[in-house]
């Protein structure tokens, strides 16, 4: 195989030791390409030289250890940072965006956020959308609700409605399960299979390696700014020597010394 | 940028509590502050210890003065607390009751009219180094007084006994009335007498008799005004370089204004900023993914909108200060268009301020707590006095305001309302140009959005 070529939605360079799974590649145009990623803070490189793609419909779990640079990654995606080398190229529309931390006015309602952000997205009829919003999210019933009386699972939710207002071909979560109870958890995951079942590609960051194992398709798995893998979750399991898809993950690691 | 000023205005609507607080905070404070300026001094409470015999007179130059007449004078400037004796006024002292006390000892009357040996009063006082000092000078001014008055009456004897020398008169000795002839009439008495005298040698010392007495007569004619040159030698006279003067009371309104302005702006904008990031929604706003060109406001967009805001509300506190202050003070009225022009041009510099302290706070308790640090030295400095401190620590002091837009905005507003300098130019120049200063430092601080 020639050095550059996409594998997988991945890219293997020279001298790198990544594993790519040729057995994931989709076959249609990607709708988010990285090339050659890399970000540095003064001395420190928080990524090097990372590349994959995405496709509409493809749910994709970038994984790590904690410092891994899974969030640096996703604020590139996002446009929140600018990276220090590298390209992102994407398919024409809005990048939405769900960070770590619910971005949200907490004095006002769900609804006031989210109609605050749909004008300034310039979507086109904001009434309509925040509506959909609330019905998508199941928070019809808190829409009057002031924020800083939610409780966190919420508030994640409002979050994520935030990040899809724009209805956007690519979406970015960092860790959107991280402060949600199970069945919170269920219902977000639920909401993320649908908007890739509808073709939306879906981008996110986790520390709970099982949901990469049962939602995405792909993983790519990021340790101190580099780019070990990316394939299948069952890949990455018979690369960590199969059986528990967390032991294999932690395997994988120890072999190659990041453990 | 419509939309976030919106919602800034529900959340300040909804934030009651805060906006009373910023509201009423710094207008409370400016008032206090505005009065310590204006307000004359109240009489400092001082207990005295007359141990003279009541009734105690001394002799000045033949005449007797009463020695109440004295210490009435000593401490008109006082609020006077009569005790019986030294133990009691210390414990007055001691108590807080009273500021100092004053000793008067039985032997101030010999000590005065022996005019050999300086009378002493003894002065008991207590408290911090500041107390101290105020008491020090309260007492050293009255002293300073009551000594004035003592040699007006000195001189007023003297000038009253040079009169007689001059013109003649009734002249009391040893309990009976004597007329004597004036300096005044001897020149020409003699000169009649001389002329009547054949030429010779009498008539020749007539003559030098009389040129000296006229000489004389003359010369104790200045010595009445050497006399009150004497007791008093030193008069102000005034002259103001630029503008007009400015009454203490109405520059008190401009200080207490401008530091209302100074706190609700800098606090609003640094706190709406600051705002953005805690609640984590700046780099939702300002974030610019690849291909989109931008955020879906603009930095400086941003920055304009808080800048906007908060001199806004502060620009409307301040003037509802204004007027309602031109019902107790006389203000100007007329000069309505300049201060709309000074507070647009200060609330703007001070909001500038405020965007750059939020940018690089980073947290509202951060930014609230360095603008409360920056904006209360800066008041203080701008109002202390050329030659009241070091020519060095003045020109420090000099510097420093003149970097920040506190004294710039007092100017101005001291032109605006009591048109204290010709031109309110200068100061308006100097604002815009901090605002650019701050508005860019504000800006650096948003370099990152996280």
């Amino acid at each position: 195989m020639a050095v550059g070529e996409p594998l997988g939605g991945c890219t293997r360079r020279e001298g790198s030791d990544l594993r790519v799974s040729a057995a994931a590649a989709p076959v249609h145009k990607p709708v988010l390409r990285v090339e050659g990623l890399c970000k540095r803070y003064g001395l420190r490189r928080a990524l090097q030289d990372v590349s994959f793609a995405a496709h509409a419909g493809e749910l994709v779990a970038v994984i790590g250890p904690n410092g891994a640079g899974k969030t640096t990654l996703l604020s590139i995606l996002a446009g929140v940072q600018a990276p220090s080398a590298g390209t992102v190229e994407r398919a024409p529309g809005e990048i939405g965006w769900v960070p770590q931390q619910p971005a949200l006015y907490s004095k006002l309602s769900v609804a006031e956020n989210l109609r605050l952000f749909a004008r300034l997205e310039s979507v086109p009829d904001p009434e309509s959308v925040v509506a959909r919003m609330l019905d998508q999210t199941g928070l019809g019933e808190r829409a009057q609700e002031r924020v800083d009386r939610l409780s966190g699972g919420n508030r994640q939710r409002v979050n994520v409605a935030l990040g899809l207002l724009a209805d956007p071909p690519v979406i970015l979560l960092d860790e959107p399960s991280s402060s949600l109870d199970p069945s919170q958890r269920e219902r977000l995951w639920l909401l993320i299979g649908e908007l890739a079942s509808r073709g939306t590609c879906v981008v996110f960051s986790t520390h709970i390696v099982g949901e990469a194992e049962r939602y995405a398709q792909r993983v790519v798995v990021l340790d101190e700014g580099n780019l070990l893998f990316c394939g299948s979750p069952a890949e990455l399991g018979r690369e960590g020597g199969g059986g528990d898809f967390e032991r294999a993950f932690v395997a994988f690691l120890r072999e190659r010394g990041r453990a | 940028m419509r939309w976030l000023l919106g919602k800034d205005l529900l959340i300040l609507r909804r934030s009651r509590l805060l906006v009373a607080l910023l509201v009423v905070y710094p207008v409370a404070i400016a008032l206090l502050i505005g009065f310590a300026i204006s307000a004359s001094p109240s009489k400092a409470r001082v207990a005295i210890v007359d141990e003279t015999p009541p009734g105690e007179t001394f002799t000045l130059g033949g005449t007797r003065v009463g020695l109440a007449e004295y210490t009435d004078e000593l401490f008109n400037q006082v609020h006077v607390v009569r005790v019986p004796t030294r133990a009691a006024a210390a414990g007055r002292v001691a108590s807080g009751d009273v500021l100092a006390a004053v000793v008067i000892p039985p032997d101030i009357v010999s000590k005065i009219s022996s005019g050999v040996n300086q009378a002493h009063i003894e002065v008991i006082y207590n408290g911090d180094a500041l107390k101290q000092s105020f008491v020090r000078s309260t007492i050293n001014s009255a002293l300073a007084q009551a000594n004035l008055a003592l040699s007006e009456q000195i001189k007023s004897v003297a000038v009253r006994d040079i009169d007689l020398l001059l013109a003649g008169g009734q002249l009391g000795v040893l309990g009976s009335s004597q007329s004597i002839i004036g300096l005044s009439h001897i020149a020409p008495a003699l000169s009649a007498v001389a002329r009547r005298q054949p030429p010779g040698a009498d008539r020749t010392t007539l003559v030098r008799v009389a040129g000296f007495a006229a000489f004389a007569a003359r010369n104790l004619g200045i010595a009445k005004n050497v006399l009150t040159t004497v007791s008093q030698p030193i008069a102000a006279g005034s002259t103001l370089l630029h503008g007009k003067r400015t009454p203490l009371d109405t520059y008190a309104v401009v200080v207490a204004v401008s530091i209302s302005l100074m706190f609700i702006c800098v606090l609003l904008a640094a706190g709406g900023i600051a705002l953005e990031r805690e609640e984590h929604a700046l780099a939702r706003l300002i974030r610019a993914p690849p291909g989109r060109g931008g955020g879906l406001i603009s930095r400086e967009s941003l920055l304009g909108e808080k800048a906007l805001l908060a001199s806004g509300c502060a620009f409307l506190v301040a003037f509802a200060m204004l007027l309602g202050v031109s019902a107790f003070v006389a203000l100007d009225l007329s000069r309505i268009g300049m201060w709309v022009v000074a507070l647009a041009f200060a609330s703007l510099g001070f909001a500038a301020l405020g965007t750059a302290i939020g940018a690089l706070a980073r947290e509202v308790r951060a930014a609230s707590l360095l603008a409360f640090l920056l904006s209360l030295p800066l008041a203080f400095l701008a109002l202390v006095p050329s030659g009241s401190v070091a020519r060095g620590l003045y020109d420090v002091i000099g510097a420093v305001s003149f970097v920040f837009p506190y004294k710039a905005a007092l100017q101005a507003l001291d032109t605006a309302v009591n048109g204290a300098s010709p031109g309110i130019g200068i100061s308006i120049v100097h604002l815009a140009g901090l605002t650019l200063l701050f508005g860019a430092l504000a800006r650096l601080g948003l370099r990152r959005a996280e």
